[in-house]
């Protein structure tokens, strides 16, 4: 006999939902505890707001976290949630995910809690490709512990916990997540509420791991961390929206690219005089190789317009899908479990 | 010494009749010795004796040849009766090389049978081994019975002309012609291990060699006088049945497997291999076909979480390691009790602290289940005594994880998972029932409504409509399971966390008293020290002592009548293998002036051991 026959499932439905659920489907009764002016508000809103629109089930949805600001993120979703210990979420949604494969499962987590505490999870948890999405809140800074660095904090940078500045380089978590092979990369601005949309859509559309790294404003602790490139005034010339099969073009006038030179340095160039966008650089998220994504993802403030959008989005199969079709060959070839078969396997002897 | 000689002359005028024996075959870790103590122990169990197995390996997998942290041992003991350890003293020693004749030699039993490969005795294996002299001219052997034999030399000629392999090749094949003189002296049939050499070995001619060499170290036995007498075992009374030789991680699995058919949830196992636990992962992911699904963890702590993670949907969440692999669970098991999750936590003890002893076996983790986490954070905790009994109790492990709704932690150790014994196949109507019900009723639905009798919150798992809710490690309100930092619920749910585990005490059985119900000793043990403890107080009632032991399976709770024997005996003992943590222990909860006999040396107790410290404790 089969121990696999109770899992629940969507009942074999239609994924959408018969009656159309709204914002307020997903709205938990738990009081929302962020600071007032922090970005986490606009990130709750904008899932939200998306939900409805993915065709899941609330019942079939998980929201994952671990420790920090971000990781309080499951008690305001009106679904299953698992608030669980610090940089721990990719391993425990990994079991979830893994267990009852119908389940949509996400993981919200946190700059010190995917990449300092939990490195190893996220990293691991990426190269297996779960279909679940992973949405890293990145605010640079410690905020739930007042106010230390954390991974991503710049380099010198004065916290609580960095009086003469930080000596440690941070990390790049678009970096770490293409090393990691994941097959959806993608950034967006918390405040940026339809651009935030359009990507936690494409995210849960994918079929494979999706990391989704969020510039998250901490207002108490490390307030216009972003501002620099993301205040109306500015940021036309200091960021871009990159977009598969479109040239890298970006300026209030439209009037920049970023082209290619000939020793594989990326370089911003002003249009015109001779320069056009058939130089430029053609944003391709589903190449093989994430040599583009990785080079992209690598562009910073001030050197480089910050690239936000959909870096890479390619298809492998899933960890789930494999693992189940392990099961259904194994199965195929030896028949379903039988348990009085195999207690009674190997070298058996009688005694009269 | 434990084998009683009988000269009775039967049949075979140079048999001789051999109650118990206790070989033990040692090499360097390449010479193949486990591989020739496993075929030994199955084809012992196939003629019908009572057997039971140690195999003793170095952590290293291949240590340089010859020298002594390279040996590796393999123990067994078989008799005409029934038998509960591997032995205290080898009556047999095979010595492939001199490494292996320093290690084993103080073992031997006085008088005992030496069987040595004078070919490895060169100069250079002298030398690894650390003897300035060679042992086999130098008089050292002088109190055993010494069979030298060119095993080597011997093994190459009877291949020489029946195979085409490379010398190295041939030489590997030694140990089936040191397996098949065995087979001869004491008596036991080819057929077994032929079977086995031609289903595992595919390619011809390796195949063909192995045989070769099995047959000639029979024939060798046979013809060339060496050996004067040979010996025999009598099948022993065992209850009837059919049985199967079992190591204790292969029971462990097979148990969680059948736990998984009998709740009819899936199992998920997630491990980060360790050594001594790694085969239950092996095991289990053989058994796909089960729905059993497998994951083979970044580390010991997404293992853990990752079996809370499948838990939380339904499955029967599971992890295995050892010692150090529990302290870094450690975090995730306090999660795990807070959000009263069922899964079940294998640790096979090995000797620590830190990596210590990886391939020995201890029971030093015993206070670390109990304690060794932040909070107030109590699991309930099995202990399997056997071998076999790994089977039963693996499937216990769940049975109460999941009626009352907690983690479950299972100590295994070294000497049950790599000893085997054989196992009486358990019918299927004599496995236990169990079932488990997700809840799936939305009225009145709280994710901590609790059972009224066990307390065991509700287990409603994602999918499932309209039961919608959050968990997570922060301290929350009963029955709501909403955050909560009211002082009162936090105490209320300490104390609702520990009164959980309190009560899986009436759901265990009772204890029972081997030996009078009450007398001048206790004895009082857990884990795997049971088939020595069970021996030497056996011993000891034989003697006429008024010594009883009782033997725990269940180490929190305890067992509800164990406070009432304690107070029938005068005096307790309490031995383990360690510096007395359950002494620690019941000397805690029962008030008892419990006497610890520690052992911390990474092996099992001897009967001898047990036995002088029963009698110095009884004279006293």
């Amino acid at each position: 006999m089969s121990a696999n026959a109770n899992i629940p499932t969507n009942g074999g439905s239609s994924p959408v939902p018969p009656v159309k659920l709204t914002r307020k489907d997903f709205v938990s009764d738990q009081e929302v505890r962020w600071c007032p002016g922090c970005g986490d508000y606009s990130i709750l809103a904008q899932i939200q707001k998306v939900m409805p629109e993915l065709g899941i089930k609330r019942e079939n949805t998980v929201f994952v976290s671990g420790i920090g600001c971000s990781s309080r993120f499951p008690y305001y979703m009106n679904t299953y949630g698992f608030h669980s210990i610090h940089g721990r979420a990719p391993a425990i949604a990994t079991g979830i995910k893994a267990s009852n494969p119908e389940l949509s499962v996400w993981v919200i987590t946190g700059d010190g809690d995917a990449l300092s505490i939990g490195g190893n999870h996220l990293i691991h948890t990426i190269r297996r490709n779960l279909d679940i999405n992973i949405i890293l809140f990145n605010n640079r800074i410690y905020g739930l512990t007042k106010g230390q660095y954390s991974p991503t904090s710049e380099f010198g940078k004065k916290t609580k916990s960095t009086p003469y500045g930080v000596i440690d380089y941070p990390l790049n978590p678009l970096s770490v997540a293409l090393a990691a092979e994941a097959t959806f990369v993608a950034r967006s601005v918390d405040t940026f509420t339809s651009h935030l949309q359009m990507t936690v859509e494409r995210a849960m559309h994918h079929k494979g791991v999706s990391f989704v790294e969020v510039y998250q404003n901490c207002n108490i602790f490390n307030d216009h961390a972003f501002e620099m490139f993301t205040e109306r005034g500015v940021r036309d010339d200091a960021m871009i929206e990159i977009e598969h099969g479109k040239p890298l073009v970006f300026g209030k006038e439209h009037n920049r690219g970023v082209r290619m030179r000939s020793d594989m340095h990326l370089e911003v160039v002003e249009l015109g005089n001779g320069v056009d966008e058939s130089g430029l650089i053609v944003h391709n998220e589903k190449a093989p190789d994430s040599y583009l994504a990785y080079m992209l993802a690598r562009m910073e403030s001030p050197d480089y317009p910050v690239p936000i959008g959909v870096f890479r989005d390619v298809t492998k199969a899933t960890y789930e899908d494999m693992l189940a079709g392990q099961i259904k060959t194994a199965t195929e070839k030896m028949g379903p479990g039988d348990l009085e078969k195999l207690i009674n396997s190997g070298d058996t002897w009688v005694i009269e | 010494m434990e084998s009683v000689t009988i000269l009775n002359n039967v049949e075979d005028t140079n048999i001789e009749e051999l109650e118990t024996v206790t070989i033990r075959f040692a090499g360097d870790s390449g010479d193949g010795m486990q591989l020739t103590g496993t075929q030994f122990s199955n084809t012992t169990a196939v003629v019908g004796n009572d057997i039971s197995t140690l195999p003793d390996y170095p952590a290293e997998i291949r240590a340089p040849a010859g020298s002594l942290p390279g040996v590796s041992g393999f123990q067994l003991k078989f008799s005409n009766h029934d038998i509960r350890t591997p032995g205290d003293e080898p009556n047999v020693l095979v010595a492939m090389n001199p490494a292996a004749l320093k290690v084993n030699l103080a073992d031997l039993e006085h008088g005992g049978i030496l069987i040595v490969n004078t070919d490895a005795f060169n100069e250079n294996n002298l030398k690894k081994a650390g003897y300035e002299t060679n042992p086999l001219e130098d008089g050292v052997l002088g109190g055993y019975r010494v069979f030298k034999l060119p095993i080597t030399t011997l093994n190459r000629a009877a291949l020489r002309d029946t195979v085409k392999l490379p010398p190295k090749e041939i030489d590997r094949c030694k140990n089936f012609w040191a397996l098949g003189m065995m087979y001869w002296l004491y008596d036991r049939p080819l057929e077994p291990t032929q079977q086995w050499i031609e289903t595992k070995f595919k390619k011809p001619e390796i195949q063909t060699a192995n045989l070769t060499a099995l047959k000639a170290g029979f024939a060798y036995a046979e013809a060339a006088e060496i050996f004067t007498t040979h010996y025999r075992v009598r099948r022993a009374a065992i209850a009837p049945g059919k049985y199967r030789n079992i190591t204790g991680n292969e029971a462990t699995a097979l148990g969680f497997v059948t736990a998984s058919v009998l709740a009819k949830r899936p199992l998920f196992y997630a491990s980060y291999p360790i050594t001594p636990a790694s085969e239950i992962l092996h095991e289990l992911s053989i058994h796909k076909n089960f729905g059993v699904k497998t994951f083979q963890a970044e580390d010991e702590i997404a293992a853990m979480c990752a079996a809370i993670g499948a838990a939380f949907t339904g499955s029967l969440g599971l992890t295995g390691t050892s010692g150090p692999g529990l302290a870094l669970k450690s975090e995730a098991i306090g999660l795990a009790v807070m959000t009263e999750l069922p899964v079940v936590i294998v640790d096979v003890q090995r000797g620590g602290p830190s990596t210590g002893l990886p391939t020995k076996t201890e029971q030093a983790d015993l206070l670390q289940a109990m304690f060794g986490r932040n909070g107030e954070c109590p699991v309930a905790i099995v202990a399997p005594a056997t071998p076999a009994e790994c089977f039963q109790m693996a499937v216990e492990a769940f049975r109460i994880a999941t009626k009352h709704m907690l983690p479950v932690i299972y100590l295994s150790d070294g000497y049950l998972a790599n000893g085997a014994e054989p196992w009486r196949l358990p019918a299927m109507d004599e496995l236990p029932k169990f079932a488990v019900e997700l809840t799936t009723n939305a009225e009145g639905f709280h994710p901590y409504n609790r059972d009224p009798e066990t307390l065991a919150r509700a287990w409603a798992v994602p999918g499932t409509p309209k039961l919608e809710h959050r968990i997570g490690g922060l301290e929350k309100e009963d029955t709501t399971g909403n955050v909560s930092y009211d002082p009162e619920n936090h105490m209320h749910m300490v104390l609702m966390r520990a009164e959980k585990v309190a009560r899986v005490a009436y759901d265990i059985p009772d204890l029972e008293v081997f030996g009078e119900p009450e007398g001048r000793l206790l004895v009082i043990g857990w884990g795997s020290t049971y088939g020595a403890i069970t021996s030497a107080v056996e011993e000891m009632q034989h003697r006429g002592k008024l010594i009883s032991s009782i033997h725990l399976r269940y180490l929190n709770p305890f067992p509800s009548n164990l406070g009432e024997i304690l107070g029938r005996f005068d005096r307790v003992l309490v031995p383990e293998l360690n510096l007395g943590q359950l002494a620690l222990l019941l000397r805690a909860r029962y008030l008892v002036p419990a006497v610890s006999f520690a052992k911390v040396k990474g092996k099992p107790f001897k009967i001898r051991e047990l036995t002088a410290k029963m009698n110095e404790l009884y004279e006293d």
